[in-house]
């Protein structure tokens, strides 16, 4: 067995030195008539080369994104990672590494912590960000939480243009804790008025933008609305590329912001793992739920990095923690942190324009074809269509020519029969104009 | 002119100090790095990207003008980030026996599999036509999962341990609802992670904590004493934290069970026993499983980690959406409440389906060992355990006496009474040795607790030195060698860190406003 040192001979001196006859005298506390007798009931160890067989079988049972046309989006998207981010990454200094609880000899970890949490808070236009969270959509439910231990009330108010999957996730955890909650439904003409729904028991506000179809909004008067009526605004970003072209929440009164960063340096992976940002105020920071890096000096005065504000976490505080969370996405996280020092501002602002570039073009070219509709006049790089028919119908078509064209919506919010003709499309960066010329063609003829 | 025949010297200069300070505070191969925002510039990017195509926006008048991001070119990216690396230990470098966190090796093929363009290129939301073998895995690991465990069902999508922990008491709290049965207080031992009691918390629960009886187990009479028709289950870890296996689990679940309550495992010492017993014989109603520790995806410095819970025939009803269903050789998901069929689901506790790549990684680990080097694997780490206990049994004190242990052995301070060395002093002196200290103060439960967990990757060398280094320690305290101890670690990195310091007056992130020098 390739992965484990111990000889038979290493065993029997070892059990010799311990002082026992065989290896069961160690299990002799698990009670007997439980303690397994025989192998479960699985295939024995294999070889490298036959696992990779097996799995390499799995895998080409599915579609990658680089290998056909791709406009699928809806809280992940497809971008490119230069190729130094994985290598990096793969080092076994940061891969093989603990949480860093012994800072003298974890500076590695601790340092890109430290500068993810300064790019987070820069991007999102806020004072301060946690060390990450593990995605988005929990870093949603924890936003709520935060929120609600910081006013002391407990409704939230969710626009219903938030990712459905999100609200899904706060609507549990308000279910699960049998506190009020009050979700708009889907919006995908933008007409709601989430102002309306403010009153004096409201906790916060989720507010997602980009919004789920794509449409851009101006948190300003929301946020005013809102702190009015002593609740918070939490913002939502689902595509952190946006950030490099649109006024970051914190511009606009925000007071939590959450957000998915699989964008920058981390990979599709069928969903998971990704990384959630948490930003929000400096006088909030307490309050703040997931592991936090602060600067200090080392006993001799030299600058270093610690976990700090350990006094809001489980491991101190038991059932009185912020959060029952103890990791955060650490290497995705660093992932995150060495693409955007590639990027830089320069890179992201341009990167943020090509993906708004190309999604006009993919928006224009599909709003050519006579029966197809464009729903939402502002957007970043994801807007939404209506399509005569279903829409899952038509996505299912396209994918059998080869164009993953999509989300229907109703596969985000099934049963609500006004969203069965819309399709979510998102343009990034990997389109290239003969992507977008297949799919014009496609569609055509799926339609037709 | 005469020919210099002794040419370079090659002998190293006795008498010589080896500590002399350097112009640039650097030594050798530790250099100083300053941070990404000291170094880098707003108008330098690493990524060449082409022109836009000519667009009008349409981002409704909110367009950015300026961020503050510094960027650099790849060969400064390249060497800011491997000079940090090289300020952390890794297992790949050392000894690394971190009770409770099982820092066991990475096998690099999962790495490999993870990146196959087949997983790691895939797209949660793409039609469910072009992700059959992202389904179909899923299902091979879920298979696998419920083999291991002897139980009824299981939910992938947790995030981690902890989100594990929610989704399991979770499903608890659902199934007493469902049955008008609904429930206020969660028993939790005093020796469990921290994590239980806020899972216990976040779901409203109150938490009523066991003692913990002389030998470090849990007593089937101390639960009986704290269950009521008020309780809703209790929070057991099993092999406990204090590395012992709860020998009477099947009494404490009987009597659970007894008073209309559910029996949550803590599964993050599962990697102890996989292949020797199954939570499912042991009268367990839901465990979660880092994948992280015994499925051995790596920690990556603190995630991502992986949760999957499973459940027995009375919870599995209520685990959450999103699930796969497998029909023949086709898969499908169910990702709404409503469109689960013969199931009450508690809802979502994420967006898409779990981590995906953690799954892919854990079930290279699983076929790669097959049933027998699960079991083998489960053997050697006790077995390594146990080594340690009794290289040290004479010299370091056990809080529960000498007693068999399972993949940890727990050691106590009082072996280092009237030394003037404490068990952080002691930890941060191993760092100078080379090895990444063992898990410290923790269990709460024992005083100054060193919970060492070797795992079964450590060959018998690596041991051997292992115990020789810490009798050598515990000699060096007990001769009074106090700065060895007070001063540790001598030659890492870093000295000792102000966590004070950092804790009164939180620096959270870099400041334009106050340049380095001044944090200095």
């Amino acid at each position: 067995m390739r992965y484990l040192p111990l000889t038979d001979d290493d065993r029997r001196t070892m059990l010799a030195g311990i002082g026992v006859q065989n290896i069961d005298d160690l299990f002799a506390d698990i009670p007997d008539d439980v303690r397994l007798k025989e192998l479960v009931d699985l295939p024995r160890h294999a070889s490298e080369l036959e696992v990779e067989r097996q799995l390499g079988a799995m895998a080409a049972r599915n579609t990658a994104a680089s290998s056909v046309p791709f406009f699928v989006g809806c809280g992940a998207y497809k971008h490119h990672v230069p190729a130094s981010v994985d290598h990096l990454i793969q080092r076994s200094e940061f891969l093989t590494a603990y949480t860093p609880y012994q800072p003298e000899i974890s500076q590695g970890t601790l340092q890109y912590l430290f500068e993810f949490q300064t790019q987070v808070a820069m991007l999102t236009g806020m004072e301060v960000a946690n060390a990450s969270m593990y995605d988005g959509s929990t870093a949603c439910g924890e936003a709520v939480l935060m929120a609600q231990r910081l006013t002391r009330r407990t409704n939230a108010v969710l626009s219903g243009s938030l990712h459905p999957q999100y609200r899904d996730v706060v609507v549990m955890l308000s279910d699960m804790s049998e506190t009020p909650l009050k979700a708009l439904s889907a919006d995908p003409e933008g007409t709601e008025d989430i102002i309306a729904s403010i009153d004096d028991d409201t906790a916060c506000v989720v507010v997602q933008t980009p919004d789920v179809f794509g449409r851009v909004h101006d948190l300003s008067k929301i946020a005013a609305a809102a702190h009015e009526k002593g609740a918070l605004l939490i913002a939502v970003v689902t595509e952190v590329i946006s950030l490099g072209a649109l006024k970051p929440p914190g511009e606009m009164g925000a007071d939590i912001v959450v957000a998915e960063g699989q964008s920058i340096g981390v990979g599709l992976n069928f969903g998971g793992p990704y990384v959630g940002l948490l930003a929000t105020r400096q006088k909030y920071l307490r309050q703040m739920p997931g592991r936090v890096c602060g600067e200090t000096v080392d006993a001799n005065g030299k600058r270093g990095f610690v976990l700090t504000l350990s006094t809001r976490e489980q491991h101190i505080r038991r059932e009185k923690a912020t959060s029952n969370i103890c990791t955060n996405s650490g290497l995705c996280s660093l992932a995150f942190t060495i693409h955007l020092s590639l990027l830089g501002e320069a890179g992201l602002m341009k990167l943020a324009r090509i993906n708004h570039a190309n999604a006009i073009a993919l928006a224009d070219a599909l709003t050519g074809i006579n029966s197809v509709e464009i729903l939402t006049p502002s957007f970043f790089n994801e807007f939404t269509i209506r399509v005569p028919g279903k829409g899952a119908a038509v996505i299912e078509s396209l994918a059998e020519k080869g164009v993953l064209g999509g989300v229907p919506a109703s596969r985000l919010v099934p049963g609500q029969k006004d969203l069965d003709d819309l399709i979510i499309v998102a343009a990034t960066e990997v389109n290239t104009p003969q992507d977008r010329e297949v799919y014009v063609k496609a569609l055509t003829e799926v339609l037709s | 002119m005469s020919m210099n025949k002794a040419g370079r010297p090659t002998s190293a200069q006795s008498g010589q100090k080896s500590d002399h300070p350097t112009f640039t505070g650097n030594k050798a191969l530790q250099i100083e790095e300053p941070l990404i925002f000291e170094v880098g510039e707003t108008g330098k990017t690493g990524v060449d990207l082409p022109e836009p195509e000519p667009h009008e926006t349409r981002l409704g008048g909110l367009e950015r003008q300026n961020i503050g991001l510094p960027g650099l070119t790849e060969p400064e990216v390249m060497r800011h980030y491997v000079r940090i690396s090289q300020k952390n230990f890794a297992i790949d470098a050392g000894v690394y026996p971190l009770g409770s966190c099982t820092m066991k090796h990475n096998g690099r093929l999962n790495e490999k599999m993870a990146r196959l363009p087949g997983f790691g290129d895939v797209h949660p939301l793409q039609p469910e036509s072009t992700v059959q073998g992202a389904l179909e895995l899923i299902d091979t690991l879920a298979a696998w999962l419920l083999e291991m465990t002897g139980m009824a069902g299981v939910a992938m999508s947790p995030k981690a341990g902890a989100h594990g922990e929610f989704c399991g008491m979770a499903a608890i709290k659902s199934a007493q609802i469902a049955k008008g049965d609904a429930r206020s207080v969660v028993l939790v031992p005093e020796s469990a992670h921290g994590t239980n009691p806020a899972t216990a918390a976040l779901l409203g629960y109150k938490v009523r904590d066991i003692p913990a009886r002389e030998d470090g187990t849990v007593s089937p009479e101390a639960v009986k004493e704290a269950l009521d028709s008020d309780v809703a289950g209790i929070m057991l870890t099993n092999p406990n934290t204090c590395g012992l296996f709860e020998r009477d689990i099947v009494a404490i679940a009987d009597a659970v069970h007894e008073a209309g309550a559910y029996f949550y495992c803590d599964g993050a010492n599962f990697n102890a026993i996989v292949g020797k017993a199954r939570p499912g014989d042991l009268g367990v109603d839901c465990m979660h499983i880092n994948l992280h520790k015994t499925f051995s995806t790596p920690h990556g410095g603190g995630g991502p980690g992986s949760g999957p819970v499973v459940f027995s025939e009375a919870i599995a009803p209520y685990a959450p959406v999103p699930y796969v269903v497998r029909n023949g050789d086709m898969f499908s998901l169910v990702e709404s409440v409503d469109a689960a069929e013969g199931a009450k689901p508690f809802g979502r506790q994420t967006a898409f389906h779990g981590q995906m790549g953690m799954f892919v990684r854990a079930l290279s680990y699983m076929m790669s060992h097959g049933s027998d080097g699960m079991r083998q694997a489960s053997e050697d780490a006790v077995l390594n355990a146990n080594y340690i206990r009794a290289g040290l049994r004479d010299v370091m004190s056990q809080p529960f006496g000498d007693q068999v242990c399972m993949h940890e052995v727990l050691f106590d301070d009082s072996f280092l009474k009237d030394t003037g060395v404490t068990t952080l002093d002691f930890a941060k002196a191993m760092i100078d040795e080379g090895f990444h200290p063992m898990t410290m103060y923790f269990p709460l439960v024992v005083h100054g607790a060193m919970l060492i967990e070797p795992t079964e990757s450590e060959s018998k060398a690596a041991l051997d030195q292992f115990i020789a280094t810490l009798r050598d320690l515990v000699q060096g305290a007990r001769d009074g060698d106090l700065v060895r101890f007070t001063g540790a670690p001598h030659h890492a990195p870093m000295a000792r860190l102000d966590e004070t310091r950092a804790a009164r007056e939180p620096v959270l992130r870099w400041n334009p406003e106050a340049p380095a020098e001044a944090a200095e």
